[in-house]
């Protein structure tokens, strides 16, 4: 008793005391489904969101392949849906550059910032540092809504007659500051500054509530480090993302003067369809700056969360203690510190001073030592484990063999002179769809299939749950393998039809086979979504209240808990998170007193 | 119940906490534009000036609210409520003010021929307007913040003595107003 009121008084006095009670007041329909302040709901809806966004963004690359796999098809069903973005059944350049930078902005950011750190965040902390809610339930609310306001203007975007942006997913200057340079400039490009601005508030509402709660609500004898791994992560992760958005914040404000007072920031020295503009003085090279002081911390706000995932799902399903606990956590803090000091690692090629250049050099190669760390401590987290290969588990593996293939590249691309060869190439796809994309859904995957039955209190379907992972698995490289060796040839990215260069046409048949793994792995993931809407409803129950066996708050639960997450009191903690197998237990779970003999960790 | 007590008082409240995160973030975002303020100031095409007299003395204003606002912060803690709403209003009109000679400010640099925006704007005027600009908003949404707490006292039956709201509020004023002393130095420096 005394515990929680000291933690929480003064946050929502009257809701503890209504929680005591276990019974709820004046919940409707709209206040328990819509507007719900409980983090339990909120994080259903940023996941099913997510998922709504991963399905379009998905379909975009499906879209964006068949051009690039059969650049000389006729289909005149596209015709049929899309109308004259697809004349003569023949997907028009346009509507390839807006298929293209529209993916990158709903994966990169809808999906796997906002989907992913929203679910996770939202569903985990409070579960497992031991708390009713967040600190402020309500900006947790007001961040989801913003989410969805952010989500229907870009929604909005892709439907104006002139298209969605349509110049990259980083919208680079001049392109995107000068509505006259192409379609996706118009009023699709000002879509795109105001649904960005609206998401960065929708995140920086959540990670201002992530980050105190965790610093603040803790329960009884929940210290720092006897916290799980996965809120470490994701307070690392709000941290990079309160520091980080604000910057990308500014670069759009001066974005949208440029745009529409005539200001000159980004833009000198610009011939446009034969007139001489005149803008004076300003400099594009500055937008790259602003953009990737954010852009790269922003890859790590995405692979962060789904480090921590992992471990936490690894080291339940192997049995055993997550290996070298400090370490990870360290490396965690180095990797989030380094993130931000590389960001020019993007820009070798801008002219940047070659000394400067060497100096972003090493710290970029700094960032391979925590990395290396934290993938050493996976392995020898499963060697000799024992290990059940539950879905959540294989996703697991997948996610640290990904993470090695893509971060290996990595090191290639952040010697600078390598890169002035690899920049705006295949290899870069390659390298980044390894290491993040697939890594994160990895991740994520592993985080769906293993915190499922604490959502809904059903299992999701195994066998579908394999399959999906080993198509996912194969597809994955499958498609991404072969774009290294594109990309050495030179072959550089975002181009419409690569059949017409006597360089590339030799690789025409290889894009034809990417493609066809990029659609079979699209299936696939749709049949994952049909197992996830299919096993809220129908999946085999729970009936147990700790189905994995598992340590951490979240199963000591009730099955299907209500708002306030223990009926009773918040239960006290003792110790940390992976004692498993140990003196012949096979879990310990945070709640139990340490005994009189017993060593802690 | 008395230990909890103190556990709590000791304890940061998670709103407060939210705001110095908050205000974490707004340093980062005026952090990115003054420093692309110095990258550009380097590059050749940049003109120097001198700022308008009239952003020395929104200074004054500025710096004279934040005064009014911790006076009025007081007079609440000491449940004196007339001079806590008459102190409270001053520091709203003070931002009024502040506000208004910023905005005139913009427009005497227009009218100097020193063009912010438009054709044969400078870089140097534009990024005065950009980042001032921004701060404006950011006065903007505190006098909008203390229309809201004002708003509460009077939607509300029952009496409220809960500061918190009070304490956030002056915390971001005397943010707003440093922000804006940094700005007026940085801006005088580095012309
Ligand atoms: C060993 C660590 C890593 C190194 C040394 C590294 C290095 C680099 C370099 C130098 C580039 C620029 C390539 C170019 O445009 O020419 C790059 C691109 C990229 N990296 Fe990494 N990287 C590493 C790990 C990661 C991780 C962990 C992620 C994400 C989770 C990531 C995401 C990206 C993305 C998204 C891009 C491309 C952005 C774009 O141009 O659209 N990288 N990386
Ligand atoms: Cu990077």
């Amino acid at each position: 008793m005394s515990n929680e009121i000291a933690v929480q008084h003064g946050v929502i006095p009257h809701e503890v005391h209504e929680h005591h009670d276990g019974h709820h007041h004046h919940e409707t329909f709209i206040t328990k489904y819509v507007f719900s302040q409980d983090h339990k709901m909120i994080a259903k809806q940023f996941l099913i969101t997510g998922i709504i966004w991963a399905i379009v963004g998905g379909l975009m690359s499906v879209l964006f392949r068949i051009q690039l796999g059969y650049p000389d098809a006729t289909l005149p069903w596209l015709e049929d849906i899309f109308g004259h973005w697809a004349k003569d059944g023949k997907i028009q350049p346009e509507f390839y550059y807006a298929l293209g930078t529209m993916h990158g902005t709903i994966l990169v950011f809808f999906v796997l910032t906002a989907g992913l750190s929203g679910t996770f965040a939202n569903l985990l902390i409070p579960y497992q540092v031991g708390a009713r809610d967040m600190a402020s339930p309500f900006m947790n609310m007001l961040s989801y809504w913003f989410f969805v306001l952010a989500s229907i203007i870009i929604m909005a975007s892709l439907f104006v007659q002139t298209g969605p942006a349509s110049g990259g997913w980083t919208v680079y200057p001049p392109l995107s500051a000068l509505g006259d340079a192409s379609q996706g400039s118009k009023i699709g490009m000002d879509l795109w500054l105001i649904s960005m601005a609206m998401f960065v508030v929708s995140q920086l509402l959540g990670g201002l509530n992530y980050v105190s709660t965790i610093l603040n609500m803790r329960t009884k004898g929940m210290t720092m480090t006897r916290l799980p791994l996965t809120i470490w992560a994701i307070l690392f992760t709000a941290i990079l993302g309160i520091l980080s958005f604000p910057v990308l914040f500014s670069g759009f404000i001066l974005l949208l003067f440029d745009r529409h007072l005539g200001t000159s920031f980004y833009l000198s020295d610009i011939v446009l369809g034969g007139n001489i503009l005149p803008n004076e003085g300003g400099s594009p090279i500055l937008y790259q700056h602003l953009f990737w002081f954010l852009g790269h911390p922003e890859v790590y706000i995405i692979i962060l969360p789904t480090m921590g995932l992992v471990s936490e799902v690894m080291s339940i399903n192997a049995r055993k203690p997550i290996f070298g606990y400090m370490a990870m956590i360290a490396s965690m803090f180095a990797i989030a510190l380094l993130a931000f000091l590389v960001w020019a690692h993007h820009m070798f090629v801008t002219g940047l001073n070659p000394f400067l250049g060497s100096v972003f050099v090493l710290l970029t190669l700094l960032i391979a030592v925590p990395s290396a760390i934290k993938v050493f401590n996976w392995i020898t987290t499963l060697w000799r484990g024992n290990i059940r290969f539950t879905p959540g588990m294989l996703f697991c593996v997948g996610f640290v063999s990904m993470f090695i293939s893509g971060g290996l590249t990595g090191i290639f691309l952040g010697n600078s002179t390598l890169d002035l060869h690899l920049h705006d190439t295949y290899f870069v796809i390659a390298h980044f769809h390894i290491v993040m994309g697939v890594s994160a859904f990895m991740g994520m995957f592993a985080g769906i299939y293993h915190w499922f039955p604490k959502m809904y209190g059903r299992y999701m379907n195994n066998t579908m749950g394999y399959i999906h992972f080993w198509v996912t698995m194969v597809c994955a490289y499958v498609i991404f393998w072969p774009m290294h060796y594109e990309g050495f040839a030179g072959m550089p990215r975002r181009y419409y039809d690569y059949s017409g260069w006597e360089s590339f046409k030799h690789f025409v048949e290889l894009n034809r086979v990417i493609s066809f793994a990029a659609i079979l792995s699209f299936l696939v993931q749709l049949m994952f979504v049909f197992n996830f809407f299919y096993s809220i409803f129908k999946g085999r129950k729970v009936t147990t209240q700790n189905p994995w066996g598992a340590n951490t708050l979240e199963w000591t639960t009730p099955i299907r808990p209500g708002h306030g997450n223990w009926p009773g009191e918040i239960p006290e903690v003792h110790r940390w998170a992976y004692d498993y197998g140990k003196d012949g237990k096979d879990f310990i779970p945070q709640t139990e007193p340490v005994g009189k003999d017993e060593s802690t960790h | 119940m008395g230990d909890v007590m103190t556990v709590e008082q000791k304890k940061i409240h998670p709103y407060k906490f939210n705001l110095w995160l908050g205000l974490a973030g707004i340093i980062m975002m005026f952090a990115g534009l003054t420093s692309a303020y110095i990258v550009k100031r380097s590059q050749p095409g940049w003109e120097s000036f001198t700022l308008p007299r009239i952003f020395l003395y929104s200074t004054i204003v500025m710096l004279v609210s934040s005064v009014t606002i911790q006076v009025a912060l007081k007079a609440f803690r000491e449940r004196e409520m007339a001079r806590y709403r008459l102190f409270f209003g001053i520091t709203a009109i003070l931002g009024i003010v502040f506000m208004i000679m910023q905005i005139n400010g913009f427009y005497q640099f227009q009218a100097n021929g020193m063009k912010m925006i438009g054709i044969g704007s400078n870089p140097a005027y534009s990024f005065i307007l950009a980042i001032a600009g921004v701060h404006v908003l950011h006065v903007l949404g505190g006098l909008i913040a203390m229309l809201v707490i004002v708003s509460r006292v009077y939607g509300k039956k029952k009496r409220n003595y809960d500061s918190v709201p009070i304490e956030i509020m002056t915390t971001y004023w005397h943010f707003v107003d440093l922000l804006w002393v940094y700005l007026f130095v940085f801006f005088s420096l580095l012309h």
